[in-house]
């Protein structure tokens, strides 16, 4: 399966999506105005992946902000990724917040409370 | 309550770090951040103040680019026509928008905003989680989240005022102010 790699712009983040090693990657800023449109790839790709994913598979996501519209895409890439355990697969998931950064590191809280996925919750 | 006709000629220039008056564009919005980014940069030292007020700004204008109507006045003010300020003192930004809204719309803002304003911290948190989690997507993924996103970051009430323009449409003013954080 193709790996997805997008670079980071003004307003989307730096995408890396590696279904061989089975480490994904969200970083940056997530403000586009219309973020259904831009996960849209995204999305299908998870859908892809999560038919035959690796044993383990590693999340790390670390934004330095995101918008309201970006955070419900956000949580449907982990809702799509909570199949994984279901189906007796492995997920790691860190979320980084930057120094004092409180707002993002609840943020990170909130989903891992939302979905009832344990989150690595970390400091840069 | 706030009149942004009014305050817009009372305020003096050197407080205003940004004043706009004009359609509002998804164009626009990126470059008036990227304006207040760099303004950012150079003046405010501190990191926390600087990513809740260019969070708030992103909310806000982007929040002013979806729902935004046309006017339907005889003096024709514009399509997607919006004013913006943002101006600070010594220890808050402030950030106001203006826009016109249709009256039918009116009722359902004011109802949404006073029920933000009403809950406590943990319970906009709360409420903030259940609508990310159930609400259904508006087409450009906003749903409703916006103003209790400016509520959270800003830790503060958000102000607003509708004025009556005629009998189809009112002008919305709404200001949020965010302190500066503590070190």
């Amino acid at each position: 399966m193709k790996s997805l790699s997008l670079s980071p712009t003004t307003h989307t983040p730096h995408v890396s999506f590696d279904a061989e090693t089975g480490k994904i990657e969200l970083r940056g800023r997530s403000t586009p105005e219309n973020s259904v449109e831009f996960y849209e790839p995204i999305m299908n790709w998870l859908d892809d992946y999560v038919k035959a994913p690796q044993e383990t598979t590693k999340v790390e996501v670390r934004f330095e902000y995101f918008n309201t519209s970006s955070s419900k895409c956000i949580l449907d890439i982990f809702k799509r990724l909570s199949v994984l355990p279901k189906g007796g697969k492995k997920i790691e998931i860190t979320w980084f917040y930057e120094e004092d950064d409180e707002d993002m590191q609840e943020a990170g809280e909130d989903y891992s409370d939302i979905l009832g996925l344990p989150f690595t919750i970390k400091q840069v | 309550m706030i009149d942004l006709l009014e305050q817009y000629e009372r305020m003096h220039d050197n407080n205003i770090m940004l004043s706009f008056k004009g359609e509002v564009t998804f164009d626009l919005v990126n470059s008036i951040l990227k304006i207040i980014e760099e303004r950012l940069n150079k003046t405010e030292e501190d990191l926390k103040t600087k990513k809740k007020v260019y969070n708030v700004l992103v909310e806000c204008l982007q929040n002013l680019c979806h729902h935004i109507e046309e006017s339907a006045t005889e003096e024709n003010f514009g399509t997607k026509t919006a004013i913006l300020m943002i101006y600070m003192n010594d220890s808050t930004y402030h950030v106001l928008t203006g826009n016109y809204i249709y009256n039918k719309n009116i009722d359902h803002i004011r109802n949404w905003l006073d029920q933000i304003n009403s809950v406590s911290k943990d319970e906009l948190r709360e409420l903030y989680k259940k609508i990310l989690n159930n609400e259904q997507f508006s087409e450009k993924g906003g749903g409703g989240l916006g103003f209790i996103d400016i509520a959270r970051k800003s830790g503060q009430k958000l102000n607003y005022n509708f004025k009556p323009v005629n009998d189809n449409v009112s002008f919305f003013s709404f200001q949020i102010n965010i302190p500066k954080q503590e070190v």
